[in-house]
């Protein structure tokens, strides 16, 4: 074992993820840890992880729109991007999922009483294997906005959820895509626990360049795990 | 170059037709030789269970080995475990005991499961490491274990539990849960 070089993932700063206690956000009050984490050096279990490749996804996951009979109602469109490390390195053969609400704003989930309809063409939930460029591409609908009850009249801003191993315990990300200009970030206290200045990585960008002429609009998300350290730890 | 990371953001309550998969907990197959069950409640600040939370496990084969290419010595074991829980906060993962693995230093570190805790109300995952009652002289010698207080590192030391281990989660309140940074 003295041959296996230990090399860490990058720790991010203060400045990228939400603090767990946001109480604007009311869920985090009773389920954020009150006492700061331990540090936990990267040894080989945390600079592993789960490799989810092949077998574990069909070709036809991708495409939200054609899990059923007949396709979906709503704004037909694609989302694509690319899975990069912080060195700007691609995240090749990485598992994504997605999941998200209907183009009405309503999940295919027991526990939603969101009273609006549920589509017998939309599950919402795909899954892709990135490329050997770190590059991915999904099929599905604009999902709608959708009320909750954190506070007076309170709506999500509309978003898919993406979620990402990467290739190291320490890379694992769930995290929200958004779209540009949309009018409820103000009042969305989800999108708004994360610091100021990393919240614009969170919405995808307008791309026509990947939409398909009398089909479907596209947008851009790119996703930024951590990246290596630049040494070996050293042994001590 | 050095771009932004993409900031964490809660995985919601409306997952569990999407994530979880009917393998998912089942680390090892059934009938698997040394197969044990892990498993817990979850629990936020009021001691109310969470009934939409996921766990996710990674840990070594028996060995100490990983099925990745960081880990030149190899193993076909698959070491990953998901599962979300039901209404009363239970989860269960049907696993084998983790060999030991070494730290940064060379060291060897007690036989241990990294999990990951994700729910409604979490906007980043919380991560933290399950070790095993049985493994009294290793847990003594572990660089992590033995960098927690006596009182907070028994909440990192599953319990005896009929056929496998009980790890409960504590996400805050008395015996909150011991939660690593990574």
């Amino acid at each position: 074992m003295t041959d296996l070089v230990l090399r860490g993932y990058q720790r991010p700063g203060d400045d990228v993820h939400p603090p767990l206690y946001s109480p604007e956000y009311r869920s985090t009050v009773r389920r954020a840890p009150k006492l700061p984490p331990l540090y936990l050096p990267h040894s080989l279990t945390e600079i592993t992880g789960p490799l989810l490749g092949e077998g574990f996804v069909h070709p036809d996951d991708a495409d939200l729109t054609r899990q059923h009979d007949g396709e979906p109602l709503g704004e037909r469109i694609i989302v694509h991007g690319r899975v990069l490390d912080s060195d700007g390195r691609p995240v090749p053969n990485t598992l994504l999922e997605v999941w998200q609400a209907n183009a009405a704003g309503r999940y295919h989930h027991d526990s939603d009483r969101h009273p609006a309809p549920l589509d017998p063409n939309f599950t919402g939930v795909g899954r892709c294997l990135t490329d050997a460029d770190g590059a991915y591409r999904i099929v599905t609908v604009k999902p709608g906005a959708y009320p909750w009850r954190n506070h007076d009249n309170a709506w999500r801003a509309q978003h898919i959820h993406f979620s990402l191993f990467g290739r190291s315990f320490t890379q694992r990300l769930v995290t929200q895509m958004y779209f540009p200009g949309d009018p409820l970030f103000y009042q969305d206290p989800i999108f708004n626990a994360v610091p100021e200045a990393a919240r614009s990585r969170m919405i995808s960008s307008f791309d026509l360049s990947h939409t398909v002429p009398e089909w479907a609009l596209a947008y851009r998300f790119d996703i930024v795990l951590r990246g290596r350290e630049a040494t070996p730890m050293e042994r001590s | 170059m050095s771009l932004g990371l993409t900031p964490s953001q809660t995985v919601g309550p409306f997952f569990s037709h999407a994530l979880p998969w009917p393998e998912g907990p089942y680390v090892v197959p059934e009938g698997t030789a040394g197969a044990f069950w892990l498993r817990g409640r979850v629990f936020d600040g009021d001691g109310e269970p969470v009934p939409d939370a996921l766990v996710e496990s990674w840990q070594a084969d028996p060995a100490g080995r990983f099925n990745h290419p960081d880990d030149p010595r190899g193993s076909d074991f698959r070491g990953f475990g998901r599962c979300p829980s039901d209404v009363d906060g239970n989860w269960a993962i049907l696993t084998v005991r983790p060999g030991r693995v070494p730290d940064t230093a060379g060291r060897l570190q007690a036989p241990h499961i990294d999990l990951s805790i994700f729910a409604r109300g979490l906007l980043d995952r919380v991560v933290t490491r399950v070790y095993l009652p049985d493994e009294a002289a290793a847990n003594a010698e572990d660089p992590v274990l033995s960098t927690v207080d006596d009182v907070r590192r028994a909440t990192l030391v599953a319990e005896p539990d009929g056929d496998g281990f009980r790890f409960d989660i504590r996400l805050q309140g008395e015996r909150e849960t011991v939660f690593f940074s990574v």
